[in-house]
C-alpha cells in the first residue's frame, strides 16, 4: 500500500499513456469496422472472407502479432505503432462481428417500411440501419474497449511503457504490491471507460433507456 | 521477405531439435500446459455452467464474471500469481492463472448452452416426466453443447496465447523464443516462434470449429430458423469475445 | 374422475389465473375447456400433472390428492400434449414417442413395437419413425406429439391446444382424427382451445371461462347453444352471428336453413334427431 501512494505520480503518468495508445485503436476500430461489418452483413462472398479473415487474426496471440506486423508492414519491433497497430487489428477483428451482426439483427420489415416511405440506401443505411442496430454495436464497442485496454499492457514487452510497466517493473523487483496496483488499475480503467462507453450510449440512443441491458 | 525466410530458416535449423530448449520440446510444454489448464477449468466451470443454465440460479453473478474477466490483464495475472505464490512454483503459479483465465469463457459457453435451449423443448421433456437431472442430461446438455465447445474454444486460445506471455517468467513455452529473441535482438528468432504459435492457435482453433460442428445433434442441424435467430447469435458472440 | 375443488393459482407476480374454481371432469369423456386468451385454461390443465402447483385448494385424481403423489411418476402417468407439440429436435420420432416408456424401464424392443402401433394409431406412416421432428410437417409433428402422449397407455390426456398451430384444413382433418380416437381409446381427456367451434365439436363437456378461469358455463354443446346462461355466454359462442344464428326460408323445395349474412347453410330435414 505504502509503494502505491508513494508512486502516485508515476502510476497517474502512465494511466494517460495507457488511456492515449488505447484510443486509437478503439477509434480506429470503430471507423474500420463499420463499413467491414457492412460489407459482412451484406455480400454473402464478402461475408465469407472477412468473418474468416477476422476470425482467424482474432486467434493469433499478441505476442506473436508484434512479431509478425514488423516484418509486414516495414515498421519497427520496439515501437508504439507496432503497439497501436497490433490493438487495432484486435479492435477491428472483434468489432466487425458485431456489426454485421448488429445490422442483422435490424427487424427486415422494419427495413422495408423504410425503403418503402421512400428512403434512398445511402440515408436508409445512416438514419435507420445504424441507429437500430446501434445496442449491438455499442455492445461491441464495449467489448473492444475493455480488451484493448487490458492488452495494451503486453506493450510492455515490446517496451512501450504503459500500466503494463507495473507488471514487469514490480515483477523484476519482487514488489507484489506493485504489480497488484498495476492490475488493478487496468481493471478500474477498463471499467471506468465501459461505463463512459454505457452513459454515452444512453444519450445518443435515448430510446433504448428503459430497456434491459444488451 | 527474406526476413520471413529467416524465421523459416531458424524454425527447420537442425539447432532446434538441441540446446537449453528444443523446438519439439517447447510445442509440448505449450500444449500440456494449454490442456492441463483448458481441463481443470472445464471440471470447475462446466458443472458449475449447466446448474446455472438449469436453475437460473448465479446467473447474474456469471455474467459479471465473464465481462469482468475480460477486463483483467492476462500477463499481469501471471506475474501477480508467480510473486505470490513464490518464484519456487512458478509452474503451479502460471497453471493457476491460465486457470483462471479459462473459467469465465467455459462458464459462459456451459450456461449459455443450456440456456438457450427452446423452452418448449424442455417443458416437453418435464411434461413427459423427466426428471430435472434427465432433463438436464438428455436435453440441455446435448442441445447445448455447440455452444459449451465455444467456450472450450474461446478458452483455449485465451490460455495458448497466455501461456506465450508466460515466458517472460521462465524458460519453457514458444512464447520463451520470442522473450529472448527481444533481449538478444535475434529477429529470426522472434518472427520463427511467432510463426509456430500462430500455426498452433489457428490448428486448435481450427479443430474446436470441427468439434463444433459435429455436436450439433442431427435433427437440429436441420433447422435452418435456429441459426438466424438473433437470440442465439448473440449467445454466441456473448461466448467468442474476450481478450487474448 | 379428475375433480378441483376450490383451487386458486397466483403467480409469483401476483396474478391471479385461476380463482377459486371447482370442477368435475368425469371419466373417459371429453371435457373441454373455452375461453379466451389469458382466461387461465393452461393453468388449469398444467395443474393437473403438477408442472404448475396450486396456491391453494385441491385437485383429486380418482379420490387421490395430485399433491400427494411424486410429480415425476404423476407425469409419466398422464398423456400431454403441448401447443407446439414440445418434441425433443435432437431424437428421432420413433425415440420421441418411445420417451415415457424408456423413462419407465420398458425394454428398448418393446418400447419400439409399441410406438410403432401408437403411429398407427394416430395415423402416421412407419416410415416417418426414423426422420426428426424438423422434418415433418407442422400437422404431422402435433400426430407425433399425440402419439408420444399415448405411448404409455394413459387413462388421462390433456391436450393444450394442440391444433392451434395448424392451417384450418389440417385442423379439421386432426379434429376428425382426435374423435375418432376418443371413440376407440375412451380416455379422459382434457382439451384445451379458444375456438368454440373445436369446442363444440369435441367436448363432451364443454365448460366456458371468463378471465381468472370464472366459470361461465358447464355443459353438454347443446346445452350452452339452446340455452346460454348469460350475455357474456351468448356473444361467446357467437349465437346471435354466423352459422348459429339461423333463420328458415321456404322455397320451392322444402324449407332452407339461412344465416345472419344470408347466405343458405343447409336444408331442414323435419323429424331426424
Ligand atoms: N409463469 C407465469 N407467471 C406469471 N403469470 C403467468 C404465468 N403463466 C401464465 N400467467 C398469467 O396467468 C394468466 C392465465 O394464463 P394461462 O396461460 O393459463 O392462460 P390461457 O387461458 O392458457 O391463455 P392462452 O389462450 O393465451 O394460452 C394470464 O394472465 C397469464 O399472463
Ligand atoms: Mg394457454
Amino acid at each position: 500500500m505504502t509503494w502505491v501512494l508513494d508512486n502516485l505520480d508515476l502510476i497517474g503518468r502512465l494511466t494517460v499513456e495507457h488511456l492515449r495508445q488505447s484510443a486509437l485503436p478503439i477509434l480506429l476500430g470503430l471507423l474500420v469496422s463499420v463499413p467491414a461489418g457492412w460489407l459482412a452483413f451484406r455480400f454473402r462472398l464478402t461475408r465469407g472472407l472477412l468473418l474468416t479473415a477476422v476470425g482467424l487474426l482474432y486467434t493469433i496471440p499478441s505476442l506473436a502479432l508484434f512479431a509478425l506486423l514488423p516484418p509486414l508492414l516495414g515498421i519497427s519491433f520496439l515501437s508504439e505503432v507496432n503497439l497501436i497497430i497490433a490493438l487495432t487489428v484486435y479492435a477491428v477483428a472483434i468489432m466487425t462481428r458485431f456489426v454485421a451482426d448488429a445490422l442483422g439483427s435490424v427487424e427486415p420489415s422494419v427495413r422495408q417500411s423504410a425503403v418503402a416511405v421512400g428512403y434512398g440506401p445511402w440515408r436508409r443505411f445512416w438514419q435507420v440501419d445504424l441507429p437500430l442496430a446501434g445496442p449491438v454495436v455499442l455492445a461491441g464497442l464495449r467489448v473492444t474497449a475493455v480488451s484493448t485496454i487490458s492488452l495494451a499492457t503486453v506493450g510492455i514487452l515490446i517496451g512501450i511503457d504503459n500500466l503494463g510497466y507495473l507488471f514487469t517493473n514490480g515483477y523484476q523487483r519482487q514488489i507484489v504490491a506493485e504489480v497488484l496496483a498495476g492490475v488493478v488499475a487496468v481493471v478500474a480503467v477498463a471499467l471506468l471507460v465501459d461505463l463512459l462507453l454505457v452513459l454515452v450510449g444512453r444519450l445518443l440512443m435515448p430510446w433504448t433507456r428503459r430497456r434491459a441491458a444488451t | 521477405m527474406n526476413l520471413f525466410a529467416d524465421a523459416i530458416a531458424w524454425i527447420f535449423s537442425p539447432d532446434r531439435a538441441t540446446g537449453a530448449l528444443p523446438l519439439s520440446e517447447a510445442i509440448g510444454t505449450h500444449l500440456a500446459f494449454t490442456a492441463v489448464a483448458v481441463l481443470l477449468a472445464a471440471l470447475l466451470a462446466v458443472p458449475a455452467g449447466w446448474v446455472i443454465g438449469h436453475t437460473g440460479r448465479g446467473r447474474e453473478f456469471a455474467v459479471a464474471l465473464s465481462g469482468a474477466a475480460r477486463a483483467v490483464p492476462s500477463f499481469g495475472l501471471v506475474l501477480l500469481l508467480v510473486l505470490l505464490l513464490g518464484v519456487t512454483h512458478k509452474v503451479a503459479a502460471s497453471t493457476t492463472a491460465f486457470v483462471l483465465l479459462a473459467v469465465p469463457p467455459i462458464l459462459a459457453g456451459a450456461y449459455t448452452g443450456v440456456e438457450a435451449v427452446d423452452r418448449r423443448v424442455v417443458d416437453g421433456a418435464r411434461s413427459v416426466g423427466m426428471t430435472p437431472g434427465q432433463v438436464l442430461r438428455k436435453v440441455e446438455v446435448p442441445l447445448g453443447l455447440p455452444l459449451l465447445i465455444g467456450g472450450l474454444r474461446s478458452a483455449t486460445l485465451q490460455v495458448v496465447a497466455t501461456v506465450t506471455l508466460a515466458g517472460y517468467v521462465g524458460s519453457w513455452g514458444l512464447g520463451f523464443y520470442i522473450v529472448q529473441g527481444i533481449q538478444l535482438r535475434d529477429f529470426s528468432q522472434i518472427l520463427g516462434a511467432a510463426l509456430v504459435i500462430v500455426v498452433l492457435a489457428v490448428v486448435l482453433d481450427l479443430l474446436f470449429a470441427l468439434l463444433e460442428r459435429a455436436v450439433v445433434p442431427r435433427g437440429v442441424s436441420a433447422r435452418r430458423a435456429e441459426q438466424s435467430d438473433p437470440a442465439r447469435r448473440r449467445r454466441r458472440r456473448e461466448v467468442a469475445t474476450s481478450a487474448t | 374422475m379428475i375433480e378441483f375443488r376450490s383451487v386458486t393459482k397466483t403467480y409469483p407476480d401476483g396474478t391471479v389465473a385461476v380463482a377459486d374454481f371447482d370442477l368435475v371432469v368425469p371419466p373417459h369423456r371429453t371435457t373441454v375447456l373455452v375461453g379466451s386468451s389469458g382466461s387461465g385454461k393452461t393453468t388449469l390443465l398444467r395443474m393437473i400433472n403438477r408442472m404448475v402447483e396450486p396456491t391453494s385448494g385441491t385437485i383429486e385424481i380418482d379420490g387421490t390428492s395430485v399433491l400427494d403423489r411424486d410429480p415425476v411418476q404423476l407425469r409419466r402417468s398422464i398423456g400431454y400434449v403441448l401447443q407446439n407439440g414440445g418434441l425433443l429436435p435432437h431424437q428421432r420420432v420413433i425415440d420421441n414417442v418411445t420417451t415415457v416408456l424408456r423413462l419407465t424401464g420398458t425394454p428398448k424392443r418393446a418400447a419400439r413395437e409399441r410406438a410403432l402401433e401408437v403411429l398407427d394409431v394416430v395415423g402416421l406412416d412407419r416410415s416417418l419413425a426414423e426422420r426428426y421432428p424438423s422434418q415433418l410437417s407442422g400437422g404431422q409433428q402435433q400426430r407425433v406429439g399425440v402419439a408420444r402422449a399415448l405411448a404409455a397407455d394413459p387413462n388421462i390426456l390433456l391436450m393444450d391446444e394442440p391444433f392451434g398451430a395448424v392451417d384450418p384444413i389440417v385442423r379439421a382433418e386432426l379434429q376428425t382424427e382426435t374423435l375418432r380416437l376418443q371413440q376407440e381409446l375412451n380416455k379422459t381427456v382434457v382439451f384445451v382451445t379458444h375456438d368454440v367451434d373445436e369446442a363444440f365439436l369435441l367436448g363432451d363437456q364443454v365448460v366456458i371461462l371468463q378471465e381468472g378461469a370464472h366459470v361461465a358455463q358447464i355443459g353438454s354443446p347443446s346445452e350452452i347453444i339452446e340455452n346460454p346462461a348469460s350475455e357474456f355466454v351468448a356473444s361467446f359462442i357467437g349465437v346471435e352471428r354466423g352459422t348459429r344464428a339461423l333463420h328458415t326460408k321456404r322455397t320451392d323445395r322444402g324449407t332452407v336453413l339461412v344465416d345472419t349474412a344470408g347466405r343458405t347453410q343447409g336444408v331442414l330435414v323435419e323429424g331426424t334427431a
